[in-house]
This record gives structure tokens, sequence and C-alpha cells, in this order.
């Protein structure tokens, strides 16, 4: 069923969205992406644009008021749209698992490490207790924990938030999943468990050859784990391409505004404003007219006004954007 | 030789802490024997990672926390022997999380002009002038002067906690991790608001975060915490091209910049992690240290000082340094600041 | 003065209500609180203006106009409304001087408790050490006493008054104050803006009363509600066992005691006291599930 270079998931125009009491809440409005075997995705985008409740849309564990829609939801060709909870539910933690951001609340505090990830196997393959603890053992070495097969009967207040997370990662791993959505999976760490964590993560995807989501809002963990980097603003995907391409000639000027925001030990220089986009996210209750960006945007014109087009730029490279492509060069020079 | 702003000598804080319903109590160790200095104006970057005790030092610098042990000084002034008025008007804090560092029920105007208020400067003209100048200085429009913290994102709160801060015109601010919680295009607005801020004002700041790329865009002198001590010390520039102390080595290691292609370094730090409570003897950091030698598990490392920079490290020892661990200590993939 | 503009926030973005404003939307969209701040209303009113409602003295016994019926029974007229009691005096009046009677306690038994169990709670809370401990003690000993035992014994020695009863439930209801002020005041403890009071300087009064009370606001008048209604109920179950209330007061209580041995052919003489300690409590519990159901999802967002 796994063959290198495949499809994993496909994903056309996915909304999703919350009925609030002031009015319909877009928090995803439309996005389109896929995913292929062995490759990691990386969304990244700021606080509100949507990229936490893709990730649960894409599981189907969105809360229950919110609405999901989506032109084209396919897990190796798959359909997820019209699964049943329960088809889903079999789905989740086997061919598709996710880990979360908070490891000190992700686990089961009732339950030993052992009992949780023996479970997450047994769920869903016939196998017996024996063969789920020899397989949870071989993934805790795997994910570098030692003296696995004591850490089995230890509870998680017992580990360090790394161990947690490492112990996540474990348990996401038991069925031998084709995808795997990591939601800001380091975010709660410290710098250097994070490096850790990161590192086995990319040595694991080549290792099972997963197709990988990351979603963070940390550009540096983008550009070192991503294959292609999809950046996310008020709901929408705003630009994609691979980590090169989106570091080295950022297009959309919301990609171009946080490179320059953040300050590069070396480069940028010491005590001098960093740059920084004035405003804030706009409301994403209700419809917004034209371009989310336009009322932080240094280009913005009257054109913003009407729905940005979406212009291709090669194969898997493409910028929501009214401004010529051509000029984002020039433009990004402006801004250093 | 002018007298530092505010500096410590050898300041301890002991915990006592319960371990289970019917075992006795051991003592914790956050602050293990610190001593720094810090001149007008500079800007020192503290820097270590959860556990290392960073925030209880924060907590004595702003007379939340009496010291178990060691002294404090602000201007040459020992700070027990100031009362809880003065040391407010010399030190004051600003916080990680904007959401939490406000009260819910009180105004915009009530919570910057608590200070004026408490401190008795002036009568309610005067600190409605004063907190309208603090907002205009911290970029908040007028219109909030009657909100609630609700109303403002966290961007603009935080920017309310600067300018409660600052509203009396402290000498020094320790800023506790200001800008972790806020979204990178907003983090560098407060970053580039409190470097004016500093100059305008003349402030000294002590910056607290384990944002070394933060650190090292603001901050003048660095001093990196482990398990409770410093262990390394200089001024930023130093530090960032060449560090001493393995373990500021694997914490630059472990920064990821937005250059794609480097991969994730592996720092090689393996996966033990330090108890606080029962910490390894000899130097802290030997279980962790790819370059441990036999003196690291018996001996703690004293600190080293050579003109302005200080190291606690065996490595750099000439006492202990069999191998001639000399200078710099390289990891895998080469100096991150070097350009 | 240098204005230091970096992002200066646009006009679209102080927006949303202030907490004042979002709060009474949500009081008047709830129909508990409506509902049952109307039936209070109207139970509060009785009560002051109980001199101008009712009909005749509710002390005034007329001898040879006892157990008259209410007026939908057969035999009932309209001169007594709710019939008459057990020696001629008018069952409506008494009523509704009973209201009287009913909120006094519970509003100044609640409050008596309320200030002891708060200030014992939020003292634990916030100092936490030593004083939590003695605090938690407290806590312990009083929850071990049966309150009714420990009425009953105080007003068989002192003697049965509506001073006594309200000084003795004052003293012993706090314990529910006391446990919920002392949790919430742990969690409004720390958080940061604590810190930052101490840090400026706030003397510790100031920041109990400043900055943790009104944080902790809400869920004092949720246990205000319970405790007023507690202390109702206790009030009648005191006056039913003879040792609360004194005759010949109209306590709703008493009246249900007084009525105790007509039950099987003159039910209403305990039926209508009983309706209304259930509508008065009914209310009273509404309200507060209402102000909890309203002030949560401020406090969780």
């Amino acid at each position: 069923m796994k063959e290198p270079g495949a499809v994993s998931l496909e994903v056309e125009n996915l909304t999703v969205s919350i009925p609030l009491a002031e009015g319909t809440l877009r928090a995803v409005r439309g996005i389109s992406f896929r995913v292929t075997q062995g490759e990691t995705l990386c969304i990244v985008g700021e606080s509100g644009c949507g990229k936490s409740l893709t990730s649960l849309a894409l599981m189907g564990l969105l809360p229950a008021k919110a609405v999901r829609g989506a032109d084209r939801l396919a897990l190796h060709g798959r359909d997820l749209t019209t699964l049943t909870e329960r088809q889903m539910s079999d789905l989740r933690g086997d061919s598709m698992a996710m880990i979360f951001q908070e490891p000190m609340t992700s686990l089961n505090p009732a339950y030993t490490i052992g009992n949780q990830l023996e479970e997450a196997l047994r769920r869903h393959r016939p196998v017996s207790r024996g063969e789920a603890r020899d397989r949870a053992i071989y993934l805790l070495e795997k994910v570098g924990i030692t003296a696995a097969a004591s850490r089995l009967q230890q509870y998680p207040h017992q580990l360090s938030g790394g161990l947690r997370q490492r112990v996540m990662i474990a348990m996401a791993l038991m069925c031998g999943p084709d995808l795997l959505i990591c939601d800001e999976p380091t975010t709660a760490l410290d710098v250097t468990i994070q490096a850790q964590i990161l590192h086995l993560l990319r040595d694991l995807q080549r290792e099972f050859d997963m197709a990988v989501i990351l979603i963070t809002h940390d550009l540096g963990v983008v550009a070192r784990m991503a294959d292609r980097v999809a950046v996310m603003y008020a709901g929408q995907i705003v630009e994609t391409g691979t980590a090169a391409e989106v570091f080295a000639a950022p297009t959309h000027p919301y990609t171009q505004g946080l490179l320059q925001c953040i300050p590069i030990p070396g480069r940028t220089p010491r005590g001098e404003h960093l740059g920084s986009i004035p405003g804030v996210v706009p409301s994403l209750i209700g419809e917004i007219a034209g371009c989310a960006f336009a009322n932080r945007c240094p280009h913005a014109m009257p054109a913003c006004r009407s729905a940005p087009p979406v212009r291709d730029l090669g194969p898997g490279r493409m910028v929501r954007c009214v401004l010529e492509p051509e000029g984002a060069a020039a433009r990004q020079a402006e801004l250093a | 030789m002018t007298v530092p702003t505010i500096a410590t000598d050898d300041l301890t804080c002991v915990f006592q802490v319960r371990q289970g319903v019917f075992k006795p109590k051991r003592p914790l160790k956050a602050v293990n024997g610190v001593s720094i200095a810090v001149n007008k104006g500079e800007v020192l970057g503290l820097v270590g990672e959860s556990g290392c005790g960073k925030s209880t030092l924060a907590k004595m610098l702003l007379g939340l926390q009496k010291p178990s042990s060691g002294e404090i000084r602000i201007d040459g002034e020992p700070l027990t022997g100031l009362d809880r008025r003065a040391v407010a008007r010399r030190v004051q804090p600003i916080f990680q999380d904007p959401y939490s560092s406000l009260n819910p029920r009180k105004s915009i105007s009530s919570i910057i002009s608590l200070p004026l208020r408490v401190h008795g400067v002036g009568g309610p003209a005067d600190w409605e002038r004063k907190v309208k100048e603090m907002m205009d200085l911290c970029g908040l429009p007028h219109r909030a002067y009657d909100g609630y913290p609700n109303q403002l994102s966290g961007g603009q709160r935080q920017r309310v906690a600067i300018a409660r801060a600052l509203v009396m015109r402290p000498e020094v601010v320790i800023c506790d991790e200001p800008t972790s919680a806020l979204d990178v295009s907003v983090q560098s607005q407060i970053l580039n608001l409190l470097l004016d801020l500093q100059k305008e004002l003349g402030l000294t700041y002590i910056l607290i975060s384990h944002n070394l790329a933060v650190v090292q865009h603001i901050a003048t002198r660095v001093a990196v915490m482990y398990l409770g001590r410093i262990i390394e010390e200089t001024d930023s520039e130093t530090l960032f091209r060449a560090p001493r102390h393995p373990y500021t080595r694997a914490l630059l290691d472990s920064v990821l910049t937005p250059e794609p292609g480097l991969g994730v370094p592996d720092a090689q730090l393996g996966t033990a992690f330090p108890n606080p409570i029962d910490p390894p003897p000899g130097c802290t950091f030997h279980p962790r240290c790819p370059h441990a030698m036999p003196v690291c598990r018996e001996l703690a490392p004293r600190p080293l000082t050579v003109g302005g920079s200080m190291v606690e490290c065996h490595l750099h020892d000439p006492d202990h340094n069999g191998q001639g661990h000399n200078g710099a200590v390289h990891g895998g993939q080469g100096d991150i600041a070097a350009q | 003065m240098s204005v230091v503009s970096n992002g200066l926030p646009s006009a679209q973005e102080i927006v949303g209500p202030t907490p004042g404003q979002r709060l009474r939307r949500r009081i008047f969209g709830h129909r508990g609180i409506v509902l049952g701040g109307l039936i209070l209303s109207v139970i509060v009113l009785m009560a002051v203006l109980a001199p101008l409602l009712a009909p005749y003295d509710p002390y005034a016994q007329i001898l040879t106009a006892r157990i008259k019926p209410p007026v939908w029974y057969p035999g009932g007229t309209w001169e007594h409304v709710l019939g008459t009691d057990q020696v001629g005096r008018d069952y409506l009046s008494r009523l509704i001087y009973g209201a009287q009677i009913s909120l006094l306690i519970g509003l100044f038994a609640a409050a008596l408790s309320g200030v002891i169990g708060t200030a014992m709670g939020v003292a634990a809370g916030y100092f936490g050490g030593r004083v939590d401990l003695v605090v938690t003690f407290l806590i312990t000993c009083r929850l071990s006493l049966p309150v009714i035992l420990v009425s009953l014994a105080v007003v068989a020695v002192i003697g049965g008054s509506l001073e006594v009863v309200i000084l003795v439930l004052g003293l012993l209801l706090w314990d529910r104050y006391a446990v919920v002020m002392r949790a919430s005041t742990l969690q409004v403890r720390s958080l940061d803006f604590v810190a930052a009071a101490q840090a400026v300087g706030c003397s510790t009064w100031r920041i109990l009363v400043s900055e943790i009370l009104p944080n902790v606001m809400n869920q004092l008048i949720v246990v205000a509600t319970l405790e007023f209604a507690h202390a109702v109920l206790l009030e009648a179950a005191l006056s039913f066992l003879g040792l609360g209330v004194q005759p010949p007061l109209p306590s709703w209580g008493l009246m249900i005691a007084e009525g105790r041995n007509y039950i099987l052919f003159d039910a209403w003489l305990i039926a209508i006291p009983g309706i209304a300690l259930f509508t008065l409590l009914l209310a009273v519990n509404l309200l507060g599930d209402g102000v909890r159901d309203v002030t949560a999802p401020e406090n969780r967002g």
C-alpha cells in the first residue's frame, strides 16, 4: 500500500466553521494541499490562523459544534468525508496518528505507560498481549528511551516532559501509521530537548517512511524540518513551496514580513530594530472581503479589496497575492 | 569603579520540598550561590532551561522571595535594608503571560496607575497625565484608557504590563520571558519597544529567556544557568562566537535558525534528565556532558574568571585539564554565529 | 516625549464589551436568573410591604373563626383568603409577615457566616503554611459537628428567639464559604498580576481587597445563595422542633409545626407555608445556579 512518493493525503478546499453567538467563525477558509509518503509538510502560522483546527479536522476530532467541509479529503485515495465516526475511529491511531503539544496532559495519568502503549496497538490489531508488549519495548527503544522494559511499569507523572513526548511518539507509531500529524510537538519543551525530539522525528520518518504534517509557529523548526512549507494566515494558505524556495525567496508579503521579525544570530545587527508587521489579524467572524492581510500589508492597493488570485509558480509552489511574483525579491530588499 | 546598579553575592535559595505524605522534607537548592553584577544601561541575558532556577532568582531580585543566604545590592545598598516600597521604586517586573499579568477586573488606567497610587505620587490629575504619557511611550491608543484587559490582544496586554512597570521610572526591569507567549510578529514589536524604552529611559534590564536568538540580539552580557548555578558568563558577542562550557555549546547548537538545509543538530546530550532535588555529584552537568572527565564526577568545578568572562568547567581549569582542552569547545556543526 | 510606534494598533482592535456589559447581557439572557430573581423580588416586596399588604394583624387571635378553610374549599370565604389557623389568626397575613422572618434569617445568617468563612478561606489560601493548617483543621472540626444538634443544644441552654437563631446559624454555616474561598484564592494567588502587585509594593491588605477579592467574588455569590437557602431551611427545621423562633412569631417553619396535628383533615395549614418555603428556596437556588453559569464561562475564557 505504501510506495515512496505516493500521495498519502489529499486535501482540497477544506473549511471549518464554528457557529458563535456573534456569528459564524470561519476558522479555516478553504485550504488545499497534499502530502506524499516520506515527505514532511510544515504548516506554519501564528495563533488564530487555523492550523490547529486543520489538524483536528483531518483527524475528525473537531468539537461538536464545528462544521467541516471539503471538496476532497482522501487518505491513500480513501475518501474520509463519507466515513462514519466508527470508521474514523478505526483509522485514528492505525493509518493516521497524531501527536499533541502538551506532553503533560496528553497521557492518561491513571494508567501505566505500558498499558497505554499496548492499548494503542490492540485497539486496531488482533495481537496478543505479549506481542503488544514486545512492540512497545521495540518502539520505546527506537525513540531513545533506555531500560524500556522497566519503563512500561511507570506512570506518566514519573517521567519528564521530554520523555513523555517520546512516549507519545512511540504510542503514535504503534500501528505503523502512514500519516503522522504533529501539532506543535516541541513548543512546550526546553530548547535542547526540542532539538532531540525533532532529530528523532526526522530519523523515525525516514525509517518508517511516513508522511508527516508538522504544525508549528516556529520558523526555525520549519526551516530545519520541512521538505515543503505551507504558510497559513487567517484561515487560508498564502504561500507554499519547498523549504529552500520559501526561505530563500519568500513571495507573499506576510512570509516576507515574518522572516524579518526573527533575529538571526550573526546576521541581524545587534541592538537594532527588528522588522515587524503592524496591526493584528482581522476577525474571522463572518466574511472577509478581499485579502485578509491587506490591512497589514505594506503593498496594499485597491485591487486587494477583491479576493486575491492563487498564482501557480511551479510544481508545488503557489502564492495567494495580487502582486507580481517577479517583484518579490525587490520588495524583500526594501524590508531589510 | 562604578557601583553596579544591581548585584548579587553568593545568593542561595533553598526550598524544603515534601516528597510524600510520610517522607521527610528534602532540600531543593533552586538557586545555589549566584553572583552577578549589572551596570547601568546594560542588559544581562539570563539563559537556562526549566529547573535551572532563573525564575526563583528573578523573584529574589524583585524582593518577592526571601533568599536563604547571600546578598542582593541595589546601587550598593543591600536589599534587606530597604523597605518594600523602596525596592518597588527601583526594581520592577515584566512577566511572561500577558493573560495572567493583568487583573481582569481592573481597567487599563487603574492597572497602569497602580504604582502611582500605592506610592502616593501626586493626585488624580497627575495620575491621568502620567498614565497617558506611558501609554504613548508604549504604543497604546488613548482609547484603551477606560478599557479592560479582555478587550486587548496579547501584544497590547504586554504593552500595558510594560507601561505599569515603567510608570514609576524604575532603574532595573526584570523581564521574565517577556515575549515567549506572543506570536512572532508581535514579539518583534515588543522587543523593539523594549530596546527603545531602554535608550529613552536609561533602563537596566535583566532579560530572562530561553530564546537564545532574542538574547543575543538584545543583551550586552549573558549568563548561562544550570541547576541553580551560573556556569558561564561573558559578553554577548563572545558567548555566541566562542562558548566555553559544553552546556552553552549544546544550547547554542540546539538553536534552530530559520536556515533551511542545515537539518536538526544532535547536541549529544543523552536522555538523562537532572533532578534538582538529587543533583549529580561533582559537576552537575557531567551525566550529560560529551566531554566528561573522571574528575568531573567527583569535584565541583570552581569559577574561573579571565577578563570579563567566567566559566565553571574542569575542561578550562589548568589544575584538572589533563588533555589540554583550551579555548572554545567545538561541537558538531560549527559555530552558528560565525558568518 | 517621542511616540514609540511599532505597530500602533488600528481602530478595530479595541473591541469587545467591557466585563460589566458582558455580564449584564448574560444575566438577562439566562432564564434561571430572571425567573429566580423575579420570584425573589416578589417575596422581598411582600416582606417589605407587609404592613400594607396584610389584611389582618398576624397576631390577632379571633377564637370564633378558628381553622377556617381557604377560599377554594367549601366553606371558605373571601374574608380569610387563606383561611385561619388553630387560634383564628389570618393565614394570609401570617404568610406575608412570615416572609420577613425567613428573609431576615437567610440574609443575616448568610452574611455573618459569609464574613467569617471568607476571611478564613482567603487567609488560608493567600498565606498558606501554618495559617492554612489551622484553618483546614478548624474546617474539619466544624464539618464533624452535626449542625442541628449543636443548634438545638445552644438554643436549649440559651433559649430560642430570632436573634439567637441568626447568631447560631451564622456561627455554624461558614464552612462552605471557607472551603470555596480557599480554593478560589489559591487559584488567583498564583496568577502573575498578584505578583506584579506585590512587586509594586502594595500592602497585603490592599492585595487581598483590591486584587484577590474582586476575582473570587463570583464564587462567593454562588455560595452565599446556597447558604441563604440552607439557613432558611435550618431555621424552619429548628422552629419545627420547637427550638427556633418562638410562637407567636409567624415563621413559616413554626406555622408548619403548629399545623402538624391537623395534617389529615386540614392539610392546608401545613401545605401553604410549605409551598411558600419551597418557592423561596427554589428562587434562591435558581439564582445561585444562574450566577454560577453566567460567571463560569468568563472564568474559563
